[in-house]
């Protein structure tokens, strides 16, 4: 039976059940982030094993390298290819557990080291381009909502123009504008401001018109609501009904979506730091499954992964804090 | 309902949210674009009548003109003619890909929605695990084990959207599952696969004709980027992706080997878009 939560109720129970109710949920949060992983590291180790030919071959430079039977053999027991798939699948469980991702098998160097190396970049170029979609599609949002027709018609074409834009052709065609004709901004990546604008702007562009498609219908929603209708009979101004009620309202989806925008940012980021030579850890990916690298792919994806499970339990977070209705149940 | 009652609900509806039925400027031209890419795929030569692969390398790296409306390669082969030719691949590849993806949504979401909690619970779970591969990563660990190519490029971009289908189509079955023609027809007799097959399926599959439609856009997008990365298609394969990727060399000198091709992705996705919204609307209002 769920009592109704009222101010009585709330000082009866005291700070206890609240304090073991968020205990639990947390509790019930970790258990499934640590199954996702599990999950996620036995996908990985299961579909590496479909991969034809021998793993110890491609340890040493795939088939063309010509190893001697000696040298595989030696490979195999190094690597423990030569043990039954279970015991494998067990060692490199545990392996994982302590943290330890292997040793990569093109650049002779501990996998862990390196894709935390590349994370940085990745994750500034990740929250910069997030940051700015956001700005760029509530501006959207808020400016179609409110200059009539006309202004909802361009916002909406804007925005399914934005959200249809592959990355590849917009990083290309920033680089001929800004890059080669008017020869501003460098077509080369580096951490210093300059050569972050073009590859953030890539990936904030098409993210920006998804999210803004979704908070801008959400916001026609929401001023229709009693809600609103409410707070302007109480004599609220028209800045205050917009900014403070219904834009509360609106963002709702959009930062349930953030959680996926995150997802495709990293996807965004393999053409991205490609196209800009940008060291990252989607360039990082890119570079090992075209050289079949298999423990730097399991690597990324297994850091991938947990940045994604953390990414959701921050918008989460966020959710609640902005809805107090979702605090309730 | 009777077809006046009908009207005024929606003249109403339409009066409310400011949009009109009757064709909007936008649906017009994405009809118009719509019927030049089926062309395109279809019957290319009607369209451009030029062999796609035919160099001529006396009129290499041509600027866009009257003769060559997108300009040419470093081969001298015409961009417009590739382009066009191109169609093809592009959405046979996007079609696929997207049939591939809603029907193991199809499968997922109504296992799911339809076989009890403790089958729900599993496949919620399992979906979860792969919302951990976010966009390209499922994608590349396919690539990974089964090699790039064309063929696995396309099953790599199904996989991948198939749990965002597998989520959706879960939620439509539950809310179809609580209609009332799903509990009268329970009343009736009716047992469970005739329930499905017969009434909660066709009202489901109506908003998935939409899904499908915005899905074929995204599709083309995201395997034009794995031929771009050098994972699907490869040149001088007339696939958009492909071009684009051949393109990079030339960059600084020619910009239209890279400007027309990507600008067909982008029309394309943009005309599946209006058009799926469009179908939407319509058959929401209906």
């Amino acid at each position: 039976m769920v009592e109704p939560v009222t101010p009585a109720n709330r000082r009866r129970d005291g700070l206890a059940r609240p304090v073991f109710r968020a205990l639990g949920r947390l509790g019930a949060r970790l258990a499934g982030a640590i199954f996702v992983l599990w999950a996620v590291a036995s996908i990985t180790f299961f579909a590496v094993r479909l991969i034809p030919g021998d793993p110890a071959q491609a340890v040493l430079g795939g088939p063309g390298s010509q190893a001697s039977p000696e040298a595989l053999a030696a490979v195999s027991a190094e690597y423990g290819f030569d043990q039954p798939v279970f015991t494998q699948y067990l060692t490199q469980l545990g392996r994982l557990a302590t943290g330890d991702l292997g040793r990569s098998y093109s650049l002779n160097m501990d996998v862990g080291p390196l894709v935390l190396d590349q994370l940085g970049g990745t994750l500034l170029l990740a929250v910069l381009a997030l940051s700015l979609a956001w700005v760029i599609a509530l501006a959207l949002a808020t400016w179609s909502t409110r200059g009539g027709l006309v202004a909802a018609r361009v916002g909406s074409s804007l925005e399914i123009v934005a959200a249809a834009l592959p990355h590849f052709w917009l990083a290309t065609s920033l680089i001929v504008v800004f890059s080669i004709w008017i020869g501003v901004l460098p077509p080369i990546s580096t951490d210093s401001l300059a050569g972050l604008v073009l590859p953030v702007l890539t990936l904030a562009v098409p993210l920006a018109g998804f999210l803004g498609q979704i908070m801008r219908e959400s916001l026609l929603i929401a001023l229709e609501s009693p809600f609103v209708l409410s707070a302007r009979a109480r004599g609220e101004s028209e800045r205050g009904v917009r900014w403070v009620h219904a834009l509360r309202h609106a963002s709702l989806p959009a930062i349930s979506l953030s959680g996926w925008a995150f997802g495709s940012l990293i996807s965004g980021a393999v053409v991205v730091e490609t196209i800009f030579a940008r060291p990252g850890l989607g360039r990082t990916l890119l570079n090992a499954v075209t050289l079949r690298d298999v423990p730097v792919v399991i690597g990324v994806v297994m850091i991938v992964a947990v940045a994604y499970i953390l990414m959701t339990l921050l918008t989460d977070a966020v959710s609640r804090l902005v809805d107090p209705r979702l605090r309730l149940s | 309902m009777s077809d006046l009652a009908q009207q005024a609900e929606l003249t109403t509806r339409s009066g409310q949210s400011g949009q009109p039925l009757r064709l909007g400027v936008a649906e017009g031209m994405a009809g118009v674009l719509g019927l030049f890419l089926l062309i395109s795929a279809v019957a290319p030569q009607f369209l451009a009548p030029g062999d796609p692969l035919g160099i001529d390398p006396l009129a290499a790296f041509a600027p866009p003109s009257f003769a060559h409306g997108f300009g040419t390669d470093e081969s001298g082969r015409d961009i417009y003619t590739r382009v066009v030719h191109g169609t093809q691949y592009s959405l046979v590849i996007g079609v696929a890909a997207t049939a591939i993806g809603l029907g193991l949504g199809i499968v997922l979401g109504t296992l799911a929605g339809m076989l009890g909690r403790v089958v729900d619970f599993t496949v919620n779970r399992f979906l979860e695990v792969l919302f951990a591969f976010p966009g390209l990563l499922l994608a590349l660990l396919f690539i990974l084990v089964f090699g790039p190519g064309v063929a696995t490029a396309t099953i790599a971009v199904g996989l991948s959207t198939a749990p965002g289908y597998a989520r959706i189509i879960r939620g439509q079955l539950i809310a179809v599952r609580g209609a009332a023609f799903v509990e009268a027809a329970t009343v009736l007799g009716r047992t469970r696969w005739q329930i499905l097959l017969r009434h909660i399926l066709p009202n489901t599959l109506a908003p998935l004709f939409v899904l499908a439609t915005l899905g074929v856009g995204q599709a083309i997008v995201w395997a034009a980027t794995l031929s771009y990365l050098g994972l699907g298609a490869e040149p001088p394969t007339a696939e958009w992706g492909a071009m684009l990727s051949a393109g990079r060399t030339y960059i600084t000198s020619a910009w239209w080997m890279s400007f027309f091709p990507g600008l067909f992705i982008v029309l394309t996705a943009v005309t599946a878009t209006v058009l799926g919204r469009s179908i939407d609307r319509r058959m929401r209002h209906a």
